[in-house]
């Protein structure tokens, strides 16, 4: 084992302006702005010149530093905006850093986007030469892997027709085929799985995972924690700009995970929510999603414990009556999953105060990836009345790479993910 | 992994390998040229016919305006010859000059994707002139024989001169795209000049009638030299250079190149952050 890429204090900062909404600047403001501050000049000789508030020193990466060996397969996981991309730019020289050194040993090839170059008019043969070449392979290299290619993409039949004329699946599905048949030492990429099907998608594990046994070293950035896991075997967790922890994969991304206290305002106000129907004699206040830690987060993994807990207040006018309460989860492709009513979990609520707090503990939940809504619902015992009832007013997201399977666990073969027994039962 | 070479990024290093990469990444450099090339004449229906057509017509126009309305002196040569000798440099400067102001702001997915010299897409883009260029002689040569006009030995130099149109294409053409990218509205100038450039270079005549003292100065137009090359060449006979003029617009030209080389590389890093 020897070391391939060795990071040390890499940092990268980046000036952000603030008011203007143009990504680059403009001639025309250029001189406007020096003329504004000439006439200020004449104006106030004597002032002290001042720090431009619309511009702000951003630093994406600050003292990075780790090492890479040879056969490693690296995930890099972090939040958006932690610094990944910078990473993956600067390690793929496309942009220099501010500070700090990289050596890298070997030839690499980065991936940080499938079929740049292309062109809608170029016939699909043409664009896998432009492209090959484009991501560093010599003419002579593409000629001997054309066929393969073409295999892989599955476009035998259009080969001639200008790509602008394929159908979406079929331009990235050419687009990354071109691209898994590069050969170098040292493989970047970055979430370019985030398209095809479910089957292309396995496919390009597939080819990565190849890449890996064969010996070559791969980076991998992606938000879909389930493809790093199956790939890589040691992550990177980047936090702000620096590295928070390196070391084995799914103990990252448990870590990831229990820290992803993300945008989410502390308490999900539903009070104000108008998309709700009943005589409110019973409202809704408050929704929170948390994890068995009474911390609130809005992602979990198969096989964690969610808590939903809402605020409810009860009027003076059904003081001394029970009110009965339920939850509903849908997917987010419209299934109605399941409809929880207090009474089947044996639990009663009635007023003894203005408002009410109500956990609802799922134990060891057990669905497929996918963004899960919840509905509340409160009525009188005999479900007569209405009182309240918002759709949709919650939301979570299961996903992938948990303890249970680091399986990649396509939506559209199951909901469930059950573990049964299995046993063999011997004919005698 | 014994003898491999080490890569080394650091703030300011990448200097060192540029030229040995300008060097390997040559297919790349050929591949974006015929891409760019494939595309344009499939896109357009009348493709060739607009490459040939385009600097025919401007020719008849000019021949009309300046030989028949102007009645400017052609010194003994057919004038459609004459502009045409000066229109073949000047056609394969403007659109170079444009395509290659362009051709990084155009190509900005490729950039912030990918690493290569960036040198290779705007000396792409002037290829691409170049063939448009290499279209336009055939014109010339059916104007010559039209005209029963025959080129003396001094046509042997005429790779010299296009030599110097392609310094010149690739100097200012290196300036625009570095400035484009970082300001953006200066692609609105690029017309502006090419039309400025076509009056103040002797396109429609000879620059024999600007006086004799201004012709130094008006030899500050690198074109200048790079146009009365070409005529020197090509019409022969008692055609003269210029040579005070020709030395200065040369010295010009080499002056762009290397000073638009040099911006290009200062501000190329920065690229893919700012396009």
């Amino acid at each position: 084992m020897s070391t391939v890429i060795c990071v040390e204090n890499l940092s990268k900062k980046y000036i952000i302006g603030h008011q203007k909404q143009e990504r680059y600047t403009a001639l025309r403001d250029v001189l406007t702005d020096g003329a504004k501050r000439f006439t200020h000049k004449l104006i106030h000789p004597f002032a002290a010149p001042s720090n431009d508030p619309t511009h702000e020193e951003f630093w994406a990466l600050k003292d990075v530093s780790f090492d890479i060996q040879q056969g490693d397969r690296v995930g890099i996981i972090g939040r958006n905006g932690a610094g990944k991309s910078t990473l993956l730019k600067i390690l793929s020289r496309i942009t220099e850093p501010t500070s700090g050194k990289v050596s890298i040993k070997g030839r690499v090839a980065s991936l940080l986007e499938v079929g740049t170059g292309f062109h809608p008019e170029l016939s699909g043969r043409e664009n896998i030469f432009l492209n090959g070449a484009i991501l560093g392979m010599s003419k002579a290299e593409i000629k001997s892997k054309f066929d393969e290619i073409v295999a892989f993409a599955e476009v035998e039949k259009f080969l001639d027709t200008p790509v602008k004329r394929y159908s979406s699946g079929m331009y990235v599905r050419l687009a990354f085929a071109v691209a898994a048949h590069l050969e170098p030492e040292i493989l970047i990429v970055d979430e370019v799985l985030a398209v095809g099907d479910a089957q292309f998608q396995k496919k390009c594990l597939g080819k990565m995972e190849e890449a890996g046994k064969e010996g070559r070293t791969v980076l991998f950035v992606s938000h879909n924690l389930s493809a790093i896991s199956q790939l890589c075997s040691t992550a990177i967790l980047l936090e702000q700009g620096r590295v928070r922890l390196t070391g084995d994969v799914r103990k990252i991304i448990d870590l990831h995970l229990s820290n992803d206290v993300v945008d989410r305002s502390d308490v999900n106000d539903i009070s104000g929510c108008t998309n709700r129907h009943g005589n409110m004699e019973a409202r809704f206040e408050s929704i929170d999603i948390q994890d068995q830690n009474k911390l609130g987060r809005t992602t979990f993994s198969i096989g964690e414990n969610i808590n939903i807990c809402f605020k409810v207040s009860i009027s003076e006018k059904i003081i001394g009556q029970t009110v009965k309460l339920a939850v509903q989860l849908r997917t987010s492709d419209g299934i109605n999953l399941c409809n929880m009513t207090d009474v089947d979990s044996h639990f009663q609520l009635s007023r003894t105060s203005e408002s009410e707090v109500v956990t609802v503990k799922l134990s060891d939940v057990r669905w497929y990836p996918g963004i899960y809504y919840i509905s509340l619902w409160a009525g009188s015992v005999d479900s007569k009345e209405t009182y309240d009832a918002i759709a949709d007013c919650g939301k979570f997201e299961i996903i992938g790479g948990g303890q249970l399977t680091s399986r990649h666990l396509p939506r559209n073969v199951g909901l469930v993910f059950l573990t049964p027994e299995w046993q063999r039962d011997n004919h005698t | 992994m014994l003898n491999q070479n080490v890569l080394v990024i650091e703030a300011g290093r990448s200097e060192r390998h540029y030229w040995r990469d300008l060097w390997r990444y040559r297919e790349l450099f050929f591949f974006l040229a015929w891409r760019d090339i494939l595309v344009r004449y499939k896109q357009t229906v009348i493709g060739i016919l607009w490459a040939l057509g385009r600097p025919l017509l401007t020719m008849l126009v000019f021949t009309l305006v300046f030989s028949k309305l102007a009645k400017l002196p052609s010194g003994g040569v057919p004038y459609p010859i004459l502009v045409f000798a000066a229109l073949l440099p000047w056609q394969f400067f403007s659109s170079a000059f444009s395509g290659a102001g362009e051709s990084l702001v155009s190509n900005a997915g490729m950039i912030s994707k990918v690493y290569f010299p960036r040198l290779v897409i705007p000396a792409s883009a002037v290829i691409v002139a170049f063939v448009d260029f290499l279209i336009s002689v055939i014109i010339l040569v059916g104007l010559m024989i039209w005209y029963g006009f025959a080129p003396n030995l001094r046509m042997l130099t005429l790779p010299l001169f296009i030599f110097v149109a392609f310094a010149a294409a690739m100097g200012t053409g290196l300036w625009f795209a570095a400035l484009n990218v970082k300001y953006r509205d200066f692609r609105i100038i690029v017309p502006f000049v090419v039309q400025f450039g076509l009056y103040i270079s002797p396109v429609g005549f000879s620059s024999s009638i600007v006086p004799e003292k201004w012709r130094l100065l008006y030899s500050i137009n690198p074109m200048v030299g790079v146009i009365d090359g070409f005529r020197w060449a090509i019409l022969g006979g008692n055609t003269r250079l210029y040579w005070p003029g020709f030395m200065l617009s040369l010295f010009l030209v080499g002056l762009i190149l290397v000073t638009g080389i040099i911006y290009f590389r200062k501000t190329e890093k920065t690229f893919a952050d700012v396009i």
